[in-house]
């Protein structure tokens, strides 16, 4: 056991814990009505499945996922995108989750069966080193993610990645998706828990905007149990008093102003658009487009992508992950949920990725009553 | 029938695989075996009166990947496999075991001699003979490699075998060494995540530990979590006797290289194969004898009490994490490492 290991073991102490949710109770107390708080990120679904932390969670407070997983935001067109580039003899380079997320007919895996080039990368770099390793093929790089994965695919644009290599952007922006829920009359999100690995790139201080704007208390928290409880008590603490603030649950890693080269990159490179996100429709500034200035390596500019865009299939239609993402279902609400729809045989994004809450309610039980 | 083709998921150990039991296999080959533990038990072996002795039988086909590994290698997992399954339905004695060799045209010599040599010591360890063998060659292409079948025989006096069904309220959940080391081993090695001390599988015959365990004291029900890890286990002995299991996190033992693997592999080690533990529930005072016992022994030098069984949540298995609760479900597929 080396030394760095041990801060991360006193993240699961359980007088902390037990300390974290006296202060939680007391809060909820306080305050005297039902609470309900959202996170955006798939990392805080997973820890807080994993070590069960619902189950102590008072049962008026509930904590829900927003559109945190990339995967499953990314719209069926943008999919249908990629498969047509595959179709027209390009070689595509995707993340692995992404691979078997369905679009409006079939995935790229399915593409891949019948013949079409498509190639399973862990980064932007691997797409860029294979198309330096193959110059003879057309590749392009299907670019999903927040922030976190946007700055990388800005870095190969800026570092003059080779000619026969392009990225077709589907990146998301997560702020714009924030304030949107935020404004959805449906929605009554009293807080958000904001994600920790995202805003290590832009920093906090990029919620200010949202929370001056809407009043919504915002915390940005790590993904440590223990992170994510004070986080909890943080959001509650400002609800109880009435003081919708902004605040930093997590400083060991993320800073106000975050990292600013990594942000110059991305800006340089990606312009806010507005396009869809799967199952919350257009987000205005939700989406990062290539600016005219890297038109050379924009898949969109190089090749003319004509998707075919198929009938949604009808069990699609019936996927709750468009409810679940804007914070007002959970997944066992949804009727196909463990039963047509599992990760063996998905239907809908959410059970896809591993980060999907589908996919993670399914993994760890989900039902907090235990 | 759920599926139209088979695929790896119904090789897992999991629902899946319950499902192509439940809808294949059982209704071919089940039926009632009166006094008998047959197939329909779903247990680690048969059990089958033979004059005034009871046989036990089981099998078992074994492929991995890779053929050799850190710690073992496809012939003594074939054999200790074998001979755990016996030993997890109380036959421990005098066992006898068969083996089949399919082997793919142009493997290698030398490797084959190093895994047959390989069952040859595993069986001497467990003080078992191989009494019976076939071997086949394929096509190239047609196996991948190399698989082996074994099959062993022990005899037992009636009514002492020991079932995975009978938990009962009040009893104690133990195992008998750190979990997740064979899955975790395994992975790591294809994967190629090279750590400074590699980790090693555990496979090894369990069966000196298990006679060693029923002296100290009564075993209700016992079972080696192969396949599906102790998590699937777990779900089995609870659905099977309709009872809780409530689990405490913190006293699984976990070998440190174990645990930090599987945080940069993102798999569960509750959710992996071991090969060379078992899983035990006993009367409180027992359970207690029996893992005093078990520390004496090589091999047994990790066991410990992991939790209770309980009257609530009857089939399931909750999981205390020391800073919350959920229920401990069974993987689905085979984990895989996670992508990004
Ligand atoms: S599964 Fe997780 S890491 Fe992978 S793309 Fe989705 S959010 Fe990112
Ligand atoms: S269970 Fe499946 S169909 Fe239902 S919301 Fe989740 S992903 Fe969509």
């Amino acid at each position: 056991m080396t030394d760095e290991e041990e801060p991360i073991l006193r993240f699961r102490d359980d007088d902390q814990a037990r300390a974290l949710y006296d202060r939680i109770d007391a809060l909820m107390d306080a305050i005297g009505e039902p609470v309900s708080l959202m996170h955006v990120c798939g990392s805080h679904e997973e820890a807080i499945a994993k070590y069960g932390l619902r189950a102590n969670l008072p049962a008026d407070l509930s904590v829900r996922m927003g559109p945190g997983c990339p995967v499953c935001v990314t719209d069926m067109p943008e999919i249908d995108e990629g498969i047509a580039l595959a179709e027209a003899g390009v070689t595509v380079a995707t993340f692995g989750d992404m691979f078997r997320v369905p679009g409006t007919e079939g995935s790229l895996r399915d593409a891949k069966r019948e013949g079409a080039s498509v190639e399973v990368v862990y980064s932007a770099s691997d797409a860029v080193e294979y198309a330096r390793a193959n110059p003879e093929e057309s590749v392009v790089f299907f670019a999903t993610g927040f922030e976190t994965t946007a700055a990388p695919t800005a870095a190969v644009l800026a570092a003059d990645p080779p000619e026969n290599f392009s990225v077709l952007s589907v990146h998301k922006y997560v702020p714009p998706a924030m304030e949107a829920i935020a404004e959805l009359p449906e929605t009554n999100i009293d807080g958000f828990l904001a994600a920790g690995h995202a805003a290590a790139i832009t920093g906090y201080g990029l919620f200010e905007d949202l929370v001056e704007e809407h009043e919504i208390p915002t915390v940005v928290g790590g993904f440590e149990p223990l992170d994510v409880l004070r986080a909890i008590a943080d959001l509650l603490e400002m609800i109880a008093t009435d003081d919708p603030g902004l605040g930093n649950a997590y400083p060991r890693v993320v800073s106000e102003a975050g990292n600013v080269a990594a942000q110059e990159t991305m800006w340089s490179v990606f312009e806010q658009t507005t396009r869809a996100w799967r199952g919350l429709g257009e987000i205005p500034s939700g989406n990062l487009e290539i600016r005219p200035a890297y038109a050379a390596h924009d898949a969109r500019e190089q090749f003319d992508i004509d998707p075919d865009v198929g009938p949604v299939d009808p069990l699609a239609e019936q996927c709750l992950c468009g409810d679940i993402m804007a914070g007002t279902a959970d997944p066992d609400d949804c009727t196909l949920f463990g039963t047509v729809c599992t990760p063996r045989d998905p239907v809908g994004p959410c059970m896809v990725s591993d980060e999907g809450t589908c996919n993670i309610w399914n993994r760890y039980g989900g039902r907090p009553e235990v | 029938m759920t599926d139209e083709f088979v695929s790896t998921d119904h090789g897992t150990g999991t629902e899946p695989m319950r499902d192509l039991l439940a809808d294949v296999v059982l209704p071919r080959f089940g039926g009632d075996h009166g006094d008998a533990v047959g197939l329909d038990a779903l247990d680690d072996g048969a059990v089958l009166p033979a004059g005034d002795r009871s046989v036990v039988l089981t099998t078992d086909s074994h492929v991995v990947d890779p053929l050799e590994f850190p710690g073992g290698d496809i012939g003594r997992l074939a054999v200790a496999g074998t001979v755990n399954d016996l030993a997890m339905m109380g036959a421990t004695d005098d066992v006898a075991l068969t083996s089949a060799l399919i082997v793919e045209d142009g493997f290698p010599m030398d490797r084959l001699d190093r895994i047959v040599e390989s069952m040859g010591t595993t069986c001497e360890e467990a003080g078992c003979r191989i009494v019976a063998g076939d071997t086949k060659v394929m096509g190239g292409g047609d196996v991948d490699g190399l698989v082996v079948n074994t099959a062993g025989v022990g005899i037992i006096p009636p009514g002492t075998h020991v079932s995975d069904a009978a938990l009962e309220p009040g009893q104690k959940i133990g195992v008998s060494g750190t979990i997740g080391d064979h899955g975790i081993a395994l992975l790591a090695a294809r994967e190629d995540i090279g750590f400074e001390d590699p980790l090693e599988s555990d496979v090894a015959p369990v069966d000196h530990l298990v006679d060693a365990a029923r002296e100290a004291g009564s075993i209700a029900a016992m079972k080696d979590p192969t396949r599906g890890g102790l998590s699937t286990v777990l779900n089995e002995m609870a659905r099977k006797a309709s009872v809780g299991i409530e689990v405490d996190e913190r006293s699984i033992p976990v070998a440190d290289g174990v645990e930090g693997a599987s945080e940069v592999l993102g798999i569960d080690p509750f959710d992996v194969a071991n090969e060379g533990k078992f899983v035990f529930a006993a009367p409180p005072g027992d359970a207690e004898a029996i893992v005093a016992a078990l520390r004496e022994r090589p091999g047994g030098a990790d066991a410990t009490l992991i939790g209770d069984v309980h009257a609530e949540h009857p089939g399931e298995v909750v999981l205390d994490t020391g800073v919350g609760r959920r229920f401990m479900t069974e993987p689905i597929a085979e984990p895989l490492p996670r992508i990004c």
